[in-house]
């Protein structure tokens, strides 16, 4: 690793005036961007820790019912706090990389980072969550803007993700083995205005909805609905572990699993 | 360079950081805790599992400076008051649980993660737990065992010999 300064700040405030410095950069739970700096693809001058700041910690639900997450909080917090009340979700917390990842690794570091095979991106999206940061309010849908790529600015912060929590919901990740991210993952949520699937881990562009197979399902919510439909293999990832017309074709199969099992 | 403070099973200890000093480095090359092992140095093997405030982290993939006033449990603070080998450490060796005994101090971390939060696992949960630790000697089955058997779970059925 280059070298680098650290700091810890306690409250949101600090942390937002310390990433004002030059090069700053902001550090989760640390278990992507630590990989990075060792490989030295990242060169911040400081690093600022969010890992001591208590009010990003947390899972709450809130007035109108929407279930509440510090951008602060690990997988393993929400794998054991949000099964109440979103099991879907609880359930893909629980399934991201293995236990002591989870116990390091926060759902702000998972959704800023947009790696294009992650498994949260897919859970916002699907839920049409809205993702809080220190200066505004993001629908998921202008929130993601492809590979890596999000709408925050330089210092911004995900402080909190509100989830509206839907009548039936399933997340389905055919995993690679040996990182444990979605070779293809699909979320599926099922709200009374209509059904929501997020594809995670087979576009070259990150997570995107599945438009065709949402309003399928809208119409008939079982496994059968979205028999009929193709998924083009044209901007799908290739790589040693899947072609992209083997991701395609996993796009449909995890949605008709997901389905089933929501 | 700063001092970093933390607890470390049970002792107030201190020792100089720099920011990039990773938490199994400043654990093994600081306070000379060389029972921590770094084995891919990339997260995913798990031989450098320890407890932060009681939570298995692999300390390889935090910084000192992020443990800074934490609690900190390493495989040097598992063996029993008197010196003699704890509940999981002796199933270990009972039920050859280990062979070159690199990576046994992350799985020895790891299984007493798991067993405070589940006492009595089955054993799909002991290997999907073990999942971020890995083992190239042993193909898991006596690791497996050795901690179902720690659980006090009757293993005469378990795995393979």
């Amino acid at each position: 690793m280059y070298a680098f300064d650290i700091e810890r700040p306690t409250t949101i405030a600090d942390a937002v005036a310390a990433l004002g410095a030059e090069d700053a950069q902001a550090l989760g739970g640390g278990q992507t961007l630590i990989p990075t700096l060792k490989q030295r693809l990242a060169m911040p001058s400081k690093l600022v820790s969010l890992t001591a700041i208590p009010e990003l910690k947390g899972v709450c639900v809130a007035d109108d019912g929407a279930l509440c997450i510090g951008g602060g909080t690990t997988h393993a917090t929400v794998a054991a706090q949000a099964a109440a009340h979103y099991p879907a979700l609880a359930a893909l917390a629980g399934g991201i990389g293995d236990p002591a990842v989870r116990n390091r690794g926060t759902i702000g570091g998972s959704l800023a980072n947009n790696d294009p095979a992650a498994c949260y991106p897919a859970a916002a999206l699907a839920s049409g969550a809205t993702i809080v940061t220190n200066a505004r309010q993001m629908a998921a849908d202008d929130y993601f803007q492809g590979l890596f790529t999000t709408a925050l600015d330089e210092g911004e912060i995900i402080t909190e993700v509100r989830f509206p929590v839907p009548d039936r919901a399933a997340y389905m990740k055919f995993q690679q083995p040996a990182s444990r991210f979605a070779l293809t993952g699909v979320f599926v949520a099922k709200y009374a205005d209509g059904v929501r699937v997020a594809v995670t881990g087979a576009s070259e562009g990150g997570v995107f909805r599945w438009t065709e197979a949402e309003a399928a399902l809208s119409a008939d919510f079982s496994a059968d609905a979205v028999a009929g439909l193709s998924v083009s293999s044209n901007g799908m990832m290739g790589d040693v572990h899947g072609t992209p017309d083997y991701r395609a074709h996993l796009v449909k199969v995890m949605t008709k699993r997901a389905v089933a099992a929501a | 360079m700063a001092t970093i403070k933390m607890t470390v099973n049970g002792r107030e200890r201190s020792g100089e950081a720099e920011g990039r000093t990773l938490l199994v480095d400043f654990l093994r090359q600081e306070l000379n805790l060389t029972g921590t092992h770094v084995g891919c140095d990339t997260s995913q093997c798990g031989a450098c599992v320890v407890h932060v405030n009681g939570e298995a982290v692999k300390a390889c993939t935090m910084f000192a400076a992020e443990a800074e006033g934490a609690e900190v449990v390493t495989v040097e603070g598992m063996a029993n008051p008197d010196g003699s080998l704890s509940v999981i450490q002796q199933a270990f060796q009972d039920h050859h649980g280990l062979q070159c005994g690199f990576c046994t101090p992350g799985m020895i971390m790891s299984a007493a993660a798991l067993l405070k939060d589940n006492p009595k696992p089955t054993e799909a949960e002991v290997r999907h737990y073990l999942e971020g630790n890995i083992c190239r000697c042993t193909g898991y089955h006596n690791i497996v065992k050795a901690i179902m058997a720690a659980s006090g779970q009757d293993v005469s059925a378990v795995a393979a010999e």
